[in-house]
């Protein structure tokens, strides 16, 4: 090896090793694990634990509740992403506006749910969805809307869960896209004004191609972690009512910690690592093309 | 500028302290279950663990020597808790259990037997309603041994509006599915908005119970479902013909927004539920309907019929090093004076029939149900997938209520899935017989 070489491992190594015992070491021993029967008898007398190559994949397929597991997953992801991420493109928008006033503040006020505790602020929405008392069917009862329970009908509840998710989120990609906003060059605005363009021309032909590649980055970024809902059902529905709010990993985490099947749990996580990989891949192609255009 | 230098040590020493202090919590951590002077863990849930410091002060005078710490656990969120306790090997020295969760906890080897402890102490195990005791006894390859004692006990009855009863012409409770029937469609006839019964379909007990009345669920020595034989079969065809006649209606809990307004309504007119309703039908139904609701046992197929046993037991962990404590504290809580101050506190009906002498229990007509039907009461399968396939039994009924399945298909596939679900068990057991024989 030459000089630099070694001198760039050792300077490297450090990282490395956080990376193998963090991330390399896990990963493997999931895959291994998701090749197992691990379960209660396995915990109990290791003797019992048994290599089941790819039966749990195979089982995990013809799992009714997976499939509707991932059913709700992709109508959260497929929903809540496009609402979230224009939430957080109309703040950004307000925010960056010239004749905002007060923009310290309400970018500090938007941003403020990120950094609450999702078990706090459930308990503050569970008061909102209340189908009697709450706030939100007072508000629709005011517009003359029956009330909804939120919470309790199957075909509420996963909406529900993304008004709360959004809400939660939003603020995030709001101040990376603010930063992007302010990136773009003042004079390409004043030009596009010379020729002529409104406010709308300015935003379709001049903000939007500009933003394009944080918007993407922020769209990959939103997907995995909506891929990876949990926190919300578990704390607000427990999966209910009829299993409607069910997430791949609360399916996961049930199958782990409840029924402690720690192989077929592994397989769903391996699952549901694939299939985030593949949309974000996906994703990340899509952003290439404008980038190069836009060069 | 000159105050920078104190200051950065002043952080120093801080620092340093609380390293200090965290080397002593966590040694703290450690020593906690070999220290013999230390306090005794109690894991307990939800109220019981509230109420049960108001009960520590009689046993610290007993036993000043002993200091208890309750810790509570919330029940939604017990079982993990005590699963991942045992996986990090920290677990406390005796906790309240869910009689259900008995079977995995002793799968695991966790829990320490009792049969020695109850002995030794003279406590009369005849004293104790004999379904609930059961729940406590599991195999072993020594024998069946005890590995809890019951604390509080659950189990169903009916709940039911006698004055609509009465008015139907039905002047007594239903004692066989016959006359239950026959209770409902009166009612029925009488009033279209009245449903006979709520038997809410995201709940499996009812149904369960039902079943226990006909026979086993399970055969082959708890390692193949028995759901297509006739026993759950002629169950399932009474529950799923309630809802077919449209004595029933085919809703879940979350669907009926408030069971107790929906009772003193007249939307039903019996209900299937446990002890705690009838604290709560006390607060909650309103003054003017107080006299028109009473209890009886569960009808069975002819006759007065068996129900679930359910509640709780206190048990005693194997790795405790502080068991003989322990088991001072659990013959405390187990003392009849104890049970019935605990049940005046909570509610909770108590597991022994002494205990049920004190006349708030003797006298109160709503909880005579429950004493005659704890001596009918019947343990469930023995097996830690049970609750597992608990619930799966429900949502195939739920399929054959809502007729997207008929019964035939619902049960045959109810046992596919068991059967697959248990061939572990059933490797388990071949393997265990081979050892057998080797030997």
């Amino acid at each position: 090896m030459t000089r630099s070489g070694v001198v760039g491992w050792t300077l490297a190594a450090p990282a490395l090793v956080v990376i193998a015992v963090f991330f390399a070491v896990p990963v493997v021993a999931g895959l291994a694990l998701s090749l197992t029967d691990f379960d209660l008898y396995a915990l109990a007398d290791l003797s019992t634990l048994r290599f089941v190559g790819l039966d749990n994949y195979l089982r995990l397929l013809q799992t009714p509740l997976f499939w509707q597991a991932l059913g709700n997953t992709l109508y959260f992801v497929a929903v809540g992403v496009p609402l979230s991420i224009a939430l957080s493109l109309g703040a950004a928008l307000l925010l960056s506006a010239r004749v905002a006033k007060w923009q310290a503040f309400f970018r500090t006020a938007l941003f403020a749910p990120v950094v609450t505790t999702v078990v706090a602020v459930a308990v503050i929405w569970r008061y909102l969805l209340h189908t009697r008392y709450g706030l939100i069917n007072q508000a629709l009862a005011a517009l003359g809307v029956d009330p909804i329970d939120w919470l309790g009908d199957p075909h509420w509840s996963m909406p529900a869960i993304i008004l709360f998710a959004a809400w939660k989120n939003f603020g995030y990609n709001m101040v990376i896209l603010l930063a992007a906003l302010q990136a773009v060059p003042r004079e390409l605005y004043e030009s596009a004004r010379v020729d002529g363009a409104g406010a709308l021309r300015q935003f379709t032909d001049v903000t939007f191609p500009l933003l394009t590649p944080t918007l993407a980055m922020v769209a990959i970024m939103t997907v995995a972690g909506y891929f990876q809902l949990f926190a919300e059902p578990y704390v607000m529905t427990q999966g209910g009512p009829l299993r409607s709010t069910v997430s791949v990993l609360y399916f996961m985490y049930e199958e782990g910690f409840r029924w402690w099947n720690l192989g077929f749990a592994s397989t769903v996580a391996f699952v549901l690592f694939i299939l985030i990989f593949a949309v974000s891949a996906a994703l990340w192609r899509f952003d290439r093309d404008p980038t190069t255009r836009a060069c | 500028m000159r105050l920078r230098e104190p200051a950065s040590a002043a952080r120093r020493k801080a620092l340093r302290r609380l390293g200090a202090g965290t080397a002593v919590l966590t040694l703290g951590g450690c020593a906690r279950r070999d220290d013999p002077e230390g306090p005794l863990h109690f894991w307990a849930m939800g109220r019981e663990a509230e109420v049960v410091a108001e009960l520590l002060p009689a046993f610290r005078a007993r036993h000043p020597e002993i200091r208890v710490h309750v810790q509570q656990l919330p029940w939604t969120a017990a079982h993990e808790k005590l699963l991942t306790a045992y996986a990090g090997d920290s677990l406390p020295d005796l906790c309240q259990l869910g009689n259900t969760w008995l079977p995995e906890l002793t799968a695991l080897d966790a829990l320490e037997p009792l049969d020695q402890r109850v002995a030794a102490s003279g406590l009369a195990r005849d004293d104790y309603f004999a379904g609930i005791l059961d729940t406590n006894v599991m195999p072993t390859a020594t024998g069946n041994r005890l590995f809890g004692l019951p604390w509080y006990v659950d189990t169903r009855v009916l709940f039911y509006r006698s004055d609509l009863l009465r008015a139907s012409g039905q002047p007594r409770p239903p004692q066989s599915w016959a006359e239950w029937l026959a209770a409902m469609r009166a009612v029925r006839r009488r009033d279209a908005r009245s449903y006979g019964v709520l038997l809410p379909l995201n709940e499996p007990d009812p149904l369960f119970a039902l079943a226990l009345q006909q026979g086993a669920l399970l055969r082959d020595d708890d390692s193949r479902g028995a759901f297509a034989q006739p026993p759950f079969r002629r169950a399932l065809a009474f529950y799923a013909g309630i809802f077919a006649e449209g004595l029933a209606p085919a809703m879940t809990n979350a669907q009926i927004a408030n069971v107790w307004d929906e009772f003193a309504r007249g939307l039903f007119a019996f209900y299937v539920s446990g002890p705690w309703n009838i604290g709560e039908f006390r607060r909650r139904l309103p003054r003017e309907r107080q006299g028109d609701w009473a209890t009886a046992p569960l009808p069975g197929p002819d006759g007065p019929g068996v129900s679930t046993a359910g509640g709780s037991s206190l048990v005693i962990f194997r790795r405790s090093q502080r068991k003989a404590a322990a088991w001072r504290l659990i013959e405390f809580l187990s003392e009849p004076a104890t049970m019935q101050r605990f049940h005046a506190l909570t509610g909770n009906l108590p597991p022994r029939r002494s205990a049920w002498r004190s006349p708030e229990l003797a006298d109160d007509v709503a909880s005579q149900a429950f004493a005659e039907q704890l001596e009918r009461v019947r343990a469930a399968p023995k097996l830690p997938e049970w609750e597992r396939i608990f619930q799966e039994m429900q949502h195939a009924a739920e399929r054959v209520v809502q007729r997207t399945q008929g019964l035939d298909a619902a049960t045959t596939e109810l046992d596919t899935w068991v059967d697959a679900l248990l061939e572990k068990r059933r490797w388990l057991r071949a393997r265990t017989l081979a050892a057998a024989g080797r030997r």
